[in-house]
């Protein structure tokens, strides 16, 4: 067994699911875990017939197109959630939702089939880089089988955190919750659609850290500059309001 | 028929839901500035910045267009 193969790949891997994870356990948390659950395993799926029918042959998919086209649809839905988000904190504050309320008012009884294409292309764009890490990795020293291990152990330790989160991330109010998936769904979306384009983020996958902490910070912003918006709207129309009153009078 | 109309409502909701939203000018604006990103790519700049900018400014005329909406 070549160990270094199987590190590399291991830590390599891990990036790539950690944002698969993320994706998959904040759809769940916000919209529904059985759709989230099934997108996985439909992903997964998926995964496992493109590496059965292509082998090795994966190191030639082309990566790039794909990136853009799910980069960008995460992109415009992250940001609907951000709005969405922004618009009902600055309205109801931090703590709405808290418990089993759903954020989402489209999410009903029944299957959420929004749900489920989200987090099956989060895993299936992801798991295909994952899968092309153990052919490049493996294929270069000959060691497929030590490579797949790694990546196999990834997703394994990396995906028992992620549902070792869960607790933890349903104590968040869903409102609250809402703003920074969305803001997490806008940053992987803005990532991975630039680097689709050929864009080198300074600083590699590490750019996900900072990226992310800039549409976090201009969220909150965002949630205190449309409290005031929407509090200058109030006293304007108090203002407005006698003289009008007094005119008709 | 049944088959166009039920295509058709699919995709309506897939482009609604997943693209356009509440607002579609937001994806307007993410689709010029992946083209913009593309266009400055190509010319040799290292684009990776823009975009960003690009969404906020969106995100904030599109929530400044919700609060006057809510005005009336």
């Amino acid at each position: 067994m070549n160990t270094t193969v199987l590190v590399s790949t291991f830590l390599a891997a891990s990036i790539e699911v950690i944002e698969m994870v993320a994706i998959v356990v904040a759809v769940g948390a916000t919209r529904q875990w059985r759709a989230a659950l099934a997108g996985t395993l439909g992903g997964l799926v998926v995964l496992a017939v493109l590496i059965a029918a292509l082998g090795t042959a994966l190191q030639r998919v082309p990566l790039s197109p794909i990136r853009v086209v799910v980069g960008a649809l995460l992109l415009t839905f992250g940001l609907q959630w951000v709005r969405k988000g922004v618009r009902s904190v600055s309205r109801d504050g931090w703590t709405t939702g808290i418990g089993e309320q759903q954020v989402e008012e489209d999410v009903g009884d029944g299957f959420d089939w929004t749900g489920f294409l989200l987090a099956f292309r989060g895993v299936s764009l992801e798991g295909l880089e994952v899968a092309v890490i153990v052919v490049a990795f493996g294929a270069a020293d000959n060691a497929i089988a030590a490579a797949a291990i790694g990546a196999v152990a990834s997703v394994l330790v990396v995906g028992a955190l992620g549902a070792a989160s869960y607790r933890l991330v349903a104590r968040i109010p869903r409102r609250a919750l809402q703003l920074f998936v969305g803001a997490l769904l806008t940053t992987f979306g803005t990532f991975w659609a630039n680097e689709g384009l050929g864009a080198d983020w300074p600083g590699g996958d590490l750019a996900l850290v900072w990226l992310g902490a800039f549409y976090v910070a201009a969220a909150l912003a965002l949630v205190r500059v449309v409290s005031y918006w929407r509090r200058g709207t109030p006293r304007r129309l108090r203002a407005e309001q006698p003289l009008t009153e007094g005119a008709s009078r | 028929m049944m088959l166009w109309n039920t295509t058709r409502k699919v995709v309506t909701w897939w482009v609604v839901t997943f693209v356009t939203g509440d607002d579609w000018t937001v994806a307007a604006a993410v689709g010029a500035g992946l083209l913009a990103t593309w266009g400055l790519l190509r010319a040799g700049v290292p684009a990776w910045w823009l975009l960003p900018p690009v969404v906020l400014a969106a995100t904030v005329s599109s929530l400044y267009r919700a609060v006057l909406r809510e005005r009336g």
